[in-house]
């Protein structure tokens, strides 16, 4: 791969495995054109955060790296999106196997209707994960315990996930999603809906997290993403105007459009 | 105008404003040191209250911009250089204000030959602090280099100011009185360049991010060997923060 000033991906030298390669990528839905042509390398083991006006592509993008908008009839991704060199939208891959490899928590806590046990075994049931009742058992738990709910909860596990707090109930939605054992965590501004202090919960478990997963999080809090990203990208009108790391965004941006943009000047 | 920009503006002409007292103050205390003008050092003494509630004025002022509007990049670092070179004003007014006492006890005595020299090294650091000022207030980055390299013809003239009072002192040991106010007038001048120096480094880190220099990287005319205190003067160089990285 040569690197140049025009590709934004190439702006800094990656201190991690890259987990993504994308290239070329253009969104469609409809006539609407909500991705331009755009080039990002993201890395393993690290967080990188996604920030941007609304409608500037970044939650669509964030929803391509697993196929997520697939499901809606009248998006058309094209170029080149590659996880570990594989081209995941290639015909033969199964986009549900791809969603246990990269797993989503969204904006809004979204428990299944079940036991908190169920919510999170739903995953590995599925999958197949597991062999024995114990086996389940012991990954529910470990699940729990990564996402930091484990001691809230280890005496309630039949209890509905749905009677939980909603710190409590996205923590849970975190547990699930790495219960199937994800590569990849995209989170669609999953604080928005938090108040400060299950926020500052959230954020620690993602400052956790990150040395076993690669982390991408789309976020409208300019703080949040200072605070929890090692590397940031600034979307604008669908294109990725600026990527670097994340104490270079915030402190001395090379775009105006970037500058305005984390000081509130127009969004 | 919408998000920090009016508060930032605000804050810029908060500080444009202080400069303009802290210019003025000096300026009427080297005026009240060659005139030996008595009434005008007091007025001095009396404006310099006002350099004191300004800098809190700009204090409440760069809080409310930090609480309110969390700036990023280089609106955070209009607000944190405002903050510093606030601080740094009063500074400058304080030692107009104590130039100007000095100018008072002065101007009872006889007139003495080197207040000529001191004056003219004060309009020198005038000029410095003024550009300084101009410098920030413009981010004009080609000024501010300037007044950082010419802040060594004001430790020259100190240098030879310093020589000169020695001289008179030991010609005449009658004259001891006037020459020692006139030293600590000069060191008060003296310092006054290097805050100016400090105000050109502050528009350099508005502008282009980068943290000013260490402080023994500005240019410097030699002490005269024995005859002075080491350097403590200028305000911390190097210190201004730079957003740290999350990576672990």
């Amino acid at each position: 791969m040569t690197l140049t000033m025009e590709n934004p991906a190439a702006q800094a030298a990656p201190r991690n495995d890259l987990k993504f390669a994308c290239r070329g990528v253009n969104v469609h839905y409809g006539d609407a054109h909500a991705i331009k042509d755009l080039a990002i390398d993201i890395e393993d083991r690290l967080v990188t955060a996604f920030i941007g006006p609304s409608g500037c592509g970044k939650s669509t993008f964030l929803r391509c790296l697993n196929r997520m908008n697939d499901t809606i009839s009248i998006c058309r991704v094209t170029g080149d999106l590659k996880l570990d060199g594989e081209d995941i939208y290639a015909p033969r891959v199964d986009p549900v196997q791809l969603r246990a490899r990269v797993g989503m928590v969204f904006q809004k806590p979204n428990p299944f209707p079940k036991s908190i046990y169920d919510n999170v075994a739903y995953g590995p049931r599925i999958h197949g994960l597991t062999s024995s009742r114990e086996e389940l058992d012991a990954l529910v738990e470990s699940s729990l315990t990564k996402a930091g709910l484990w001691g809230e909860v280890k005496d309630r596990l039949d209890k509905p996930g749905t009677g939980l707090s909603g710190g409590q109930q996205q923590r849970l939605c975190i547990a699930r999603a790495i219960a199937t054992k994800p590569e990849v965590l995209l989170m669609d501004e999953p604080c928005s809906a938090l108040d400060p202090i299950a926020t500052d919960r959230i954020e620690q478990l993602i400052g956790d997290l990150r040395s076993q997963f690669c982390i991408v999080i789309v976020t409208h809090s300019m703080q949040q993403a200072a605070r929890v990203s090692q590397k940031t990208a600034f979307f604008h009108l669908g294109h990725l105007v600026e990527y670097g790391d994340t104490a270079d965004i915030f402190n001395k941006p090379r775009d105006k459009r970037t500058e305005d943009y984390i000081n509130g000047r127009f969004g | 105008m919408i998000g920090t920009d009016a508060e930032i503006r605000k804050l810029s002409n908060a500080i444009a404003e202080m400069g303009g007292v802290a210019e003025a103050n000096l300026s009427r205390a080297l005026d009240a040191l060659s005139r030996r003008d008595a009434a005008l050092a007091a007025e001095v003494i009396l404006d310099d209250k006002r350099l004191d509630r300004m800098e809190k004025q700009v204090d409440e002022q760069a809080v409310r911009i930090l609480m309110m509007r969390q700036p990023m990049a280089r609106d955070l670092r209009a607000v944190i250089s405002g903050l510093k070179i606030a601080s740094t004003l009063e500074r400058v007014g304080d030692m107009a204000k104590n130039t100007a006492k000095r100018a008072q006890i002065l101007a009872e005595g006889p007139a003495h030959r080197s207040i000529g020299p001191v004056v003219r090294m004060g309009r020198q650091s005038l000029q410095q602090l003024t550009q300084a000022l101009d410098a920030y207030a413009n981010g004009d980055l080609e000024l501010a280099r300037q007044v950082w390299r010419r802040d060594v013809e004001v430790d020259e003239l100190y240098n030879s100011v310093f020589r000169e009072l020695l001289t008179y002192m030991m010609e005449d040991p009658r004259t001891i009185g006037a020459c020692a106010q006139l030293m600590f007038v000069a060191k008060n001048i003296e310092r006054i360049g290097d805050h100016a120096t400090f105000i050109a480094e502050m528009t350099s880190y508005v502008v282009s991010a980068e943290a000013p220099p260490p402080a023994d990287e500005r240019p410097k005319a030699p002490l005269e060997a024995g005859f002075d205190e080491p350097e403590d003067s200028a305000p911390a160089s190097g210190a201004a923060p730079s957003v740290g990285s999350n990576a672990g």
